[in-house]
């Protein structure tokens, strides 16, 4: 299965309410590396192992496949700044 | 009563005898990790070694640790394909590399970065009794100043 930045983008504003999100392919389309910035309210409170704990579960299936995968996540406060 | 005996047990045995020879693999695994974890306050399981990682994440963290002159005890998942699999099980963490501190799984690539640049990591490390590098840097600089 090979993921396109839509589908992960789509994925992850539907499952963690992400006010917004960007998904980047460095993989030169093989879908294997995903470099993703997340920003959801469900992050507050949360350290950052926990957040990126939270991101890996939504794409638990993806990430299978997708090797390399690197990501920031941030609340909305910290967006905004 | 004795047939009966044998055919309700027998059917038993043999299934669970199936089962063991994964579980076993698996809590060997763990054992070893636990073990490893715990005897050495930073451990890092990365692809390659520290002179030659054989992949663009593991490098990071492999700088980022001689940033701070971090002693740690790296192991290589290239060469060890139950490691590879068993790490991502233990720590419930899908990539390499893995960093470990005190025997907690603390992160990956990203979060050592990010550790790194909000001065974390030197807290990080100070709770284990490991000075960092940048730390010492800082201190000689104000003395001298």
């Amino acid at each position: 299965m090979v993921y396109t930045e839509e589908y992960i983008k789509d994925k992850l504003i539907k499952e963690l309410d992400a006010v917004h999100v960007e998904v980047v392919d460095d993989s030169d389309g093989c879908g294997a590396k995903f470099s993703v910035v997340v920003v959801s309210d469900k992050f507050q409170g949360k350290p950052l192992l926990a957040r990126h704990k939270l991101v890996n579960s939504v794409l638990q299936e993806e990430l299978k496949t997708i090797h390399a995968f690197s990501q920031k996540t941030l609340t909305v406060e910290q967006w905004n700044k | 009563m004795n047939s009966l005996l044998r055919r309700s047990i027998f059917p038993l045995y043999s299934n669970t005898r199936k089962i063991p020879s994964r579980l076993f693999a698996d809590v060997a695994v763990k054992d070893k990790i636990d073990d490893i974890v715990k005897k050495n306050k930073v451990v890092v399981f990365m692809k390659g070694v520290p002179d030659a990682p054989r992949c663009g994440f593991s490098n990071a963290v492999v700088q980022i640790m001689r940033m701070h002159a971090v002693p740690y005890e790296s192991h290589d998942v290239l060469s060890d394909e139950n490691l590879r699999q068993g790490i991502k099980d233990y720590s419930n963490w899908p990539t390499i590399p893995q960093v470990f501190i005190n025997g907690e799984f603390v992160g990956g690539c990203d979060i050592m970065l990010q550790m790194h640049q909000s001065g974390e990591l030197v807290e990080e490390l100070k709770k284990v009794g490991i000075k960092s590098a940048l730390l010492t840097a800082e201190e000689t600089k104000k003395e001298e100043a």
